[in-house]
């Protein structure tokens, strides 16, 4: 034994003795996990994270959350001596006079661009391959709820630093707390202490940003691997591949250095982008002051949908006894996204209602397999670049030489129309896709050598797939629809009535495939031709 | 649910290929070699990241094609930061692609569900605690709890009440009185209408009385636009012209839709134009939306002159200025 050995074995020894870990980390250093690019996506999220939280922490050393005026006195020299509030000012120091303090705002920003997209590309791979589908529904609700979070910490991140076009954003955060009926404006007056916009808004969203919300985070990240860790990673079917097991690497030591790696490039990444990418240069916009405005102010990419559906609405404002309800704030403000996450978060449980099926699932689908979904993904998506467009307007308009009318137009008749039309496209590119599936399993694949038979004859010689590509595209489940079952034997009529018809309706739209080939096919189609 | 056709059948894990460097020592050797360059090259990365950090001089600006002006210790931190960790990144997963093994191996997973026996056991043991506790049996205890723990959250809803005062009025109210003056922002100047050529536009505050000093909060309600037109340019009732003083017509600056600075006026076409969601309000109509999200004109600001000559409010604000809210009158 080694000297390096014995040392090892006295620190398992002690550790072990008073924990028991070797019975848990015997099983879990051997732990599989299934290979495939889209399961980094997660990975990523999960490491911008960590790198939010070591590039924030270095902020806050300077960072003064304080709405009190104070004379810049820095070395910025355009804003020497004009007053502005101390979290703009400080700002500015962290910029100019703290060695790397500049490179360490634009990681952090940098991170939350894609903290949020690497969290959006995770939800597309988990609803378009139906990871979400039972046991794994308590895990897509935690994501739906890490993604909203998210994008709050993200808008409360980008108001602090105090400047031009942060406190545009809280102006607007402002006007759709006042707009919501009733409390409103006693709500804006509490989260403001007052009239807008006050000298303790940032010293209260500051907390939240630092302790509150990534407090729930670690909380709810935590259960969210902990449960991916202890139901297993879903895995993509081929060959070798069941709803019983999970093909792939150990943790140790393939995935310990494939993901530890991939952490470091993650932020290696990230940092590079701040040494060389400028993002949000705060220094040009000047301190907050309510009459003055940049020309054309824009959120980060994750709350543009938002301020695009703000931006289409139609002009409503509705006076009723004595109250004023502006209907062109509340329903593209709150009523429509509470929708968007509302039927998010309950997707699983509405998808196994429309199709029926109550079983477990391990494998994930391949997205022209379950063309229903796949379209109502696409179609949601289709939306979403909608009003992201209509939140880029003016930036649109003035690059591509178009008046930001036609944009707006285009935007509020698209909105309706574009999305059934995505649906209806994608669903017929699935069934194609099948088609092609089911081509190329009974007939193999098109080489593109022609061949002349004896009597003249030309043909093109196909090539026979291979057994494990034949399997993986036909060992999915294709569902059944439901059968309405209007009356029972006794004659007594459905008590679920109108219920019982949707869900029959849907599942038969949800049932809608090209049949796959089967093996008695296959094996006729192969005595047929040999 | 459904009924499964006959499948193909699984001919089960493909045949696992060795790489090169799982038969051949010396490309095993030059992996290994490639690995350690890569973590050198990382090594390199912080040594660029401590010569930047205190040799590079902080105002030393370098031209860089595409960035232009750059910062060079900004970037020689970053840079040296940013290749510290990414060759980490690319030699460990090199590492694991070449060297380690690549064999996928299969692992079993366990039902999620518990055995029968357990999940019985599971209900016995809740049922017997919940009588032993004599929920069931005491129902005086279950209710007055329940209506213990509801009560115990009032206070959570009722301490937060501090956070800020009440609105009362505020929201209807401005600091333009009559007889206010016009003030520049910035300079805090009187004007007068010669101030202001047609065609012009101008952003005013009320007076300050002497000694005060101007708030964000009284600016967030109180910025007024002056645009300047030729007065048969005006599409207005009586009232409203009677509002307007040599062709000049004022505004409240704070957008009717969500509150921010309608900044943007286009002389040609005599329209404002919200930056944040395009609302666009027609000046010679008294401010009427023609196009955007928003619901109502721009509050117009009654002015005229006092006996020098300097610009006025001939009333307050008729309406409340900025975004809606419940208790607008509208």
């Amino acid at each position: 034994m080694t000297a390096r050995e014995r040392i090892a074995g006295n620190v398992a020894n002690y550790v072990d003795e008073r924990t028991g870990a070797a019975a848990w980390m015997k099983k879990n250093l051997q732990k599989v996990f299934p290979d495939h690019w889209s399961f980094m996506l997660g990975e990523i999220a999960l490491y911008s994270f960590v790198i939010l939280l070591l590039s924030g922490t270095f902020l806050t050393f300077w960072f003064d959350p304080s709405m009190r005026h104070v004379v810049y006195e820095g070395s910025y020299q355009p804003l020497k001596d004009v007053e502005m509030s101390a979290a703009y000012a400080s700002t500015l120091h962290i910029s100019f006079d703290v060695r790397g303090g500049l490179l360490m705002r634009q990681i952090h920003h940098w991170a939350a661009l894609i903290f949020l997209a690497a969290i959006v590309a995770h939800l597309m791979r988990v609803f378009f391959t139906g990871a979400f589908r039972k046991p794994r529904e308590f895990n897509w609700i935690l994501g739906i709820g890490l993604l909203t979070l998210g994008i709050v910490e993200g808008f409360l991140g980008y108001s602090l630093p105090d400047d031009l076009l942060s406190g545009t954003g809280i102006r607007i955060a402002h006007a759709i707390i006042q707009s919501i009926p009733v409390v409103g404006t006693y709500l804006s007056f509490f989260a403001f202490g007052g009239a807008f916009p006050g000298e303790i808004f940032i010293p209260r969203i500051y907390i939240v940003h630092v302790l509150l919300l990534p407090g729930i985070f670690l909380a709810l990240i935590t259960v969210h691997l902990m449960l991916v860790w202890y139901q297993k990673h879903t895995q993509y079917p081929g060959p070798g591949r069941t709803e019983k097991n999970v093909v792939g690497y150990p943790l140790m030591p393939v995935y310990m250095a494939k993901a530890g790696g991939f952490f470091f490039i993650v932020f290696g990444i990230t940092a590079l982008l701040g040494a060389v990418a400028s993002i949000n240069s705060v220094w040009l916009f000047g301190p907050y002051t309510p009459a003055q405005i940049s020309a054309g102010s824009q959120p980060d990419w994750y709350m543009g949908w938002l301020d695009g559906l703000v931006r289409m609405a139609p002009p409503i404002e509705t006076y009723i006894f004595g109250h004023t309800i502006s209907w062109n704030i509340l329903i593209p403000g709150l009523i429509i996204p509470g929708i968007i996450f509302t039927g998010m978060a309950l997707y699983p449980f509405i998808e196994s209602w429309m199709s029926g099926d109550k079983s477990e699932h391990h494998l994930l689908d391949r997205p022209r397999n379950v063309p229903n979904r796949t379209a109502l993904g696409v179609m949601s998506l289709t939306f979403m670049l909608v009003t992201l467009i209509n939140g880029g307007n003016d930036i649109i308009a003035t690059h591509f030489d178009l008046t930001i009318n036609q944009i707006m137009w285009f935007s509020r008749i698209g909105v309706i129309v574009l999305p059934p039309l995505a649906f209806v496209i994608t669903k017929r590119i699935c069934l194609s896709l099948q088609r092609r599936d089911r081509e190329l399993v009974l007939h193999g694949k098109e080489t593109g050598r022609l061949v002349m038979l004896p009597h003249g004859e030309f043909i093109e010689v196909h090539e026979e797939l291979s057994a494990a590509k034949k399997f993986t595209l036909t060992q999915h489940v294709q569902p059944q629809a439901i059968a309405l079952v209007t009356e029972d034997k006794q004659g007594v009529l459905n008590p679920k009535g109108i219920r019982a018809k949707i869900q029959a309706k849907l599942s038969k739209a949800n049932a809608e495939n090209i049949a796959k080939p089967t093996a008695t096919e296959l094996k006729e189609l192969e005595s047929g031709h040999h | 649910m459904s009924k499964e056709l006959e499948p193909l059948a699984d001919p089960g894990l493909p045949e696992h290929v060795h790489r090169k460097a799982d038969i051949d020592p010396i490309a095993a050797k030059r992996a290994e070699r490639q690995v350690a360059v890569l973590f050198s090259l990382s090594a390199a990365g912080t040594l660029l990241f401590i010569y930047s950090f205190f040799f590079i001089k902080e105002d030393l600006f370098i031209f860089i094609p595409v960035m232009g002006d750059t910062n060079a210790q900004q970037l020689g931190i970053g840079l040296g930061i940013a290749f510290g960790l990414l060759f980490i990144g690319f030699g460990a997963v090199h590492w694991a692609k070449t060297l380690m093994p690549d064999q996928e191996v299969i692992a079993y997973r366990h039902t999620l569900r518990s055995e029968d026996s357990d999940r019985g056991e599971f209900i016995k043991a809740a049922k017997l605690g919940a009588e032993e506790a004599g929920l069931g049996r005491r129902p005086l205890i279950k209710r007055s709890l329940f209506a213990a723990l509801g009560l115990a959250g009032i206070p959570a809803v009722v301490m937060l009440r501090d956070l800020g005062p009440l609105p009362g009025n505020s929201l209807n109210e401005t600091s333009w009185k009559t007889g206010t003056k016009l003030v520049t922002d910035p300079g805090d100047r009187p004007i007068k209408a010669s101030d202001l050529e047609v065609g012009g536009v101008a952003q005013v505050m009320p007076e300050l009385a002497p000694g005060k000093k101007r708030t964000l909060e009284d600016i967030a309600k109180d910025a007024v636009l002056l645009v300047r037109l030729r007065p048969i340019d005006f599409q207005l009732d009586a009232e409203r012209l009677s509002w307007t003083h040599e062709g000049i017509i004022a505004f409240s600056k704070i957008c009717s839709h969500m509150g921010c600075a309608v900044a943007l006026y286009e002389q040609t076409t005599k329209h404002l134009l919200c930056p944040c969601h395009q609302s666009t309000f027609d000046v010679t109509r008294a401010a009427k939306v023609i196009f955007g999200p928003s619901a109502r004109p721009l509050p117009q600001l009654a002015i005229t002159v006092d006996a020098d000559g300097y610009l006025i409010a001939k009333q307050p604000f008729t309406e409340a200025v900025g975004p809606s809210f419940w208790e607008r009158k509208s």
